[in-house]
C-alpha cells in the first residue's frame, strides 16, 4: 500500500523524466570533443601504417635492390616486382607495383626490406578516381618518398629503438 | 497608418477605378497573410537547423557547421536540395490523392495560425471562438498524414497512416479536456480575451492553477505534431519512414514543413493559454515593469514560446520512443481521468473563488 502509494507520487511528480532530462541539459553545455577532421586532425604514431612510398639514398640513388623480399613476405600478393641488371652492374627493379586494392597494410614489406626501400607513410586521406589509380607503380611511390621524405625519416628514427 | 492607407486607396482608386474598398480589403488580407507565412516558414526553416544543434549539442556533438558560418546557411541549402530532388510517385499510387495529401497538410497548419494573437491587437483575425477554430483545423491536419499514408498503396505508409488516426482520435479528446479547463477560467474561447484575462503578473497566469492540464497538454502536443517520444507514425526503425516512404523532394518538404509549423503553434498555444501570452513576465513588479515597459508584447510571446519549442528538442534528444500500446494506455488511462478530475477540481475553485484567477 504504502509501496504503491510512493510509486504513485513518484509517477506524478515525473520524477524519472526530470532525471533524465537533467544529463541531457548537462550534456547541452558540457564542452564538446569532436574533431573538426580537415583542420584539425589526431595525432598519428610513428609506427602508423599508411600509402607506401620507395626511398632513396641521400645521393638520389633508389635504395631498393630487387631482393624480392617484400614479394615474397606479402600475405596479400600485392606486390610484383621485375628486375633487370642496369649498365653500372646493380641489380635494379623496372617494375614495382603495388596493388592497393589487394594490399591489407601488414607492414610486412616494411620489415622484411633489407635497405629500408619500401616503407609506409603516415599519409591515410589518399584517393584515386579510376580503377587503374590503385596500383603504385615504382614511378609514384618513388614520388611519394621524395615528397615525404623528412617525414618519412623522422618518424622512422622515432619508431627506429623499438624495432 | 490606417489614414495613410485610406489616402492610398482613394489615390490609387482615381487612378483605377476598379480598385475600390473590396479590392482594398483583399489586398490588406494578402498583406497580412504574406505578413505571417514568410516569417513562420523561415522560423520553421532555423528550427530544424536549432533542432540538429540542439540535440547534436546534448548528444556531445557539434551539429551542422560546414555551410555558411557556423552552418547558419543549412536550412537553406536543405530546402534547395529538396525543390531539386526528383518528385517520385510509386506506380500504383494514386497521384492526384497522393499530391492533395501533402497539401492537406501544410494548408491547415498555416491557417491555424490566422487566429493566433501574437500581441494585443496584432492578430490576422479576431475570432470569437477561436480556440475552437484551432481545435477543428487542427485536427484536419491528420487528414493530410492519412491520405498520404492510403495514396502511397505501399504498406508501412498505410501502417503509419493507422497510427497517426487513433493517436489523434485519443489525444484530440486529452487535449480539449485540458484546455476546457482554460476556457472554465477564461469564460472566453476567444483567444485574445483568453490572454487578456492573463493580465497581472506571472501570478494570474493559468499554469499555477492548472498545472498538471499544462504538463498534460504539452505531453498530448508532442503526440498531436508526431514527435519523439510519440513518433510512431514515422516511427524510423519499425515502419521505415511510416507515411513519409514514398514522398521523396517537394511533397515530402511540404509534410516537413507542416509538421514544424504544428509544433511551433502548439509551443505557442501553450505560451497563450498557460502563460500568458504578450504579457510581460515582469508586470506588476515595480521597477522590473517600468524598466521592461518598452518591450513590445510580441517579443515576450516570441520569447516564451522558444522555450517550449526548445522543450520539444530537449525532450526529443532525452526519451527513446514510447511503445505504441503504451502512448494508448497513457492517453485513456492517465491523462483522460486527470483531466477530467480537474475539471471537477477548477469547478469547485470557480465556486471558492480561490486566488486571483477565479475572482
Amino acid at each position: 500500500m504504502i509501496d504503491g502509494i510512493k510509486k504513485l507520487a513518484k509517477n506524478l511528480t515525473l520524477s524519472e523524466l526530470r532525471s533524465g532530462m537533467k544529463i541531457t541539459a548537462k550534456e547541452f553545455v558540457n564542452t564538446k570533443i569532436t574533431v573538426q577532421y580537415p583542420e584539425e586532425k589526431t595525432p598519428i604514431s610513428p609506427r602508423f601504417r599508411g600509402l607506401h612510398a620507395l626511398r632513396r639514398y641521400p645521393n638520389g640513388e633508389e635504395r631498393c635492390i630487387a631482393c624480392k623480399l617484400c614479394e615474397a613476405v606479402c600475405p596479400a600478393n600485392a606486390i610484383t616486382i621485375e628486375s633487370e641488371m642496369r649498365d653500372d652492374g646493380t641489380r635494379r627493379t623496372t617494375q614495382y607495383d603495388i596493388d592497393l586494392f589487394k594490399c591489407i597494410f601488414c607492414g610486412f614489406c616494411e620489415e622484411a626490406c633489407p635497405v629500408d626501400a619500401i616503407v609506409e607513410t603516415q599519409i591515410f586521406d589518399y584517393a584515386f578516381e579510376s580503377r587503374d589509380g590503385s596500383i603504385m607503380t615504382k614511378e609514384r611511390l618513388l614520388k611519394v618518398g621524395d615528397d615525404n621524405e623528412q617525414v618519412i625519416s623522422k618518424t622512422k628514427a622515432q619508431d627506429a629503438k623499438y624495432r | 497608418m490606417m489614414e495613410l492607407w485610406q489616402s492610398f486607396v482613394l489615390g490609387v482608386n482615381e487612378l483605377m477605378p476598379w480598385f475600390d474598398g473590396n479590392v482594398a480589403a483583399i489586398v490588406i488580407i494578402l498583406i497580412k497573410a504574406v505578413a505571417l507565412i514568410m516569417p513562420l516558414l523561415l522560423t520553421v526553416a532555423y528550427f530544424t537547423y536549432a533542432e540538429r544543434k540542439v540535440i547534436g549539442y546534448m548528444q556531445l556533438r557539434i551539429g551542422p557547421n560546414r555551410v555558411g558560418p557556423k552552418g547558419w546557411l543549412q536550412p537553406i541549402a536543405d530546402a534547395l536540395k529538396l525543390m531539386t530532388k526528383e518528385i517520385i510517385f510509386p506506380s500504383k499510387a494514386n497521384i492526384y490523392l497522393f499530391l492533395l495529401a501533402p497539401i492537406l497538410a501544410i494548408a491547415p497548419a498555416i491557417a491555424v495560425w490566422a487566429v493566433v494573437p501574437f500581441d494585443e491587437g496584432i492578430y490576422v483575425t479576431n475570432l470569437d471562438v477561436s480556440l475552437l477554430y484551432v481545435l477543428a483545423i487542427g485536427s484536419i491536419g491528420v487528414y493530410g498524414i492519412i491520405l498520404a499514408g492510403w495514396a502511397s498503396n505501399s504498406k508501412y505508409p498505410l501502417l503509419g497512416a493507422l497510427r497517426s488516426a487513433s493517436l489523434l482520435v485519443s489525444y484530440e479528446i486529452v487535449i480539449g479536456f485540458a484546455l476546457v479547463t482554460v476556457v472554465m477560467i477564461a469564460g472566453s474561447v476567444n483567444l485574445n480575451t483568453i490572454v487578456a484575462d492573463q493580465q497581472g503578473g506571472i501570478v494570474n497566469w493559468y499554469f499555477i492553477p492548472l498545472f498538471p492540464m499544462m504538463i498534460i497538454f504539452f505531453i498530448s502536443a508532442l503526440v498531436e505534431t508526431n514527435r519523439a517520444p510519440f513518433d510512431v507514425v514515422e516511427g524510423e526503425s519499425e515502419i521505415v519512414g511510416g507515411t513519409h516512404v514514398e514522398y521523396s523532394g517537394m511533397t515530402f518538404a511540404v509534410f516537413f514543413l507542416a509538421e514544424y509549423a504544428n509544433m511551433i503553434l502548439m509551443a505557442v498555444l501553450a505560451v497563450i493559454m498557460f502563460f500568458g501570452g504578450w504579457h510581460s513576465p515582469f508586470e506588476g513588479l515595480g521597477v522590473l515593469e517600468s524598466v521592461f515597459a518598452w518591450v513590445p508584447g510580441i517579443v515576450w510571446l516570441l520569447a516564451k514560446s522558444t522555450f517550449f519549442m526548445f522543450l520539444y528538442l530537449w525532450v526529443r534528444a532525452t526519451f527513446p520512443r514510447f511503445r505504441y500500446d503504451q502512448i494508448m494506455r497513457l492517453s485513456w488511462k492517465v491523462f483522460l481521468p486527470m483531466t477530467i478530475i480537474w475539471i471537477f477540481v477548477v469547478a469547485l475553485m470557480t465556486q471558492l473563488h480561490i486566488g486571483p484567477w477565479f475572482a
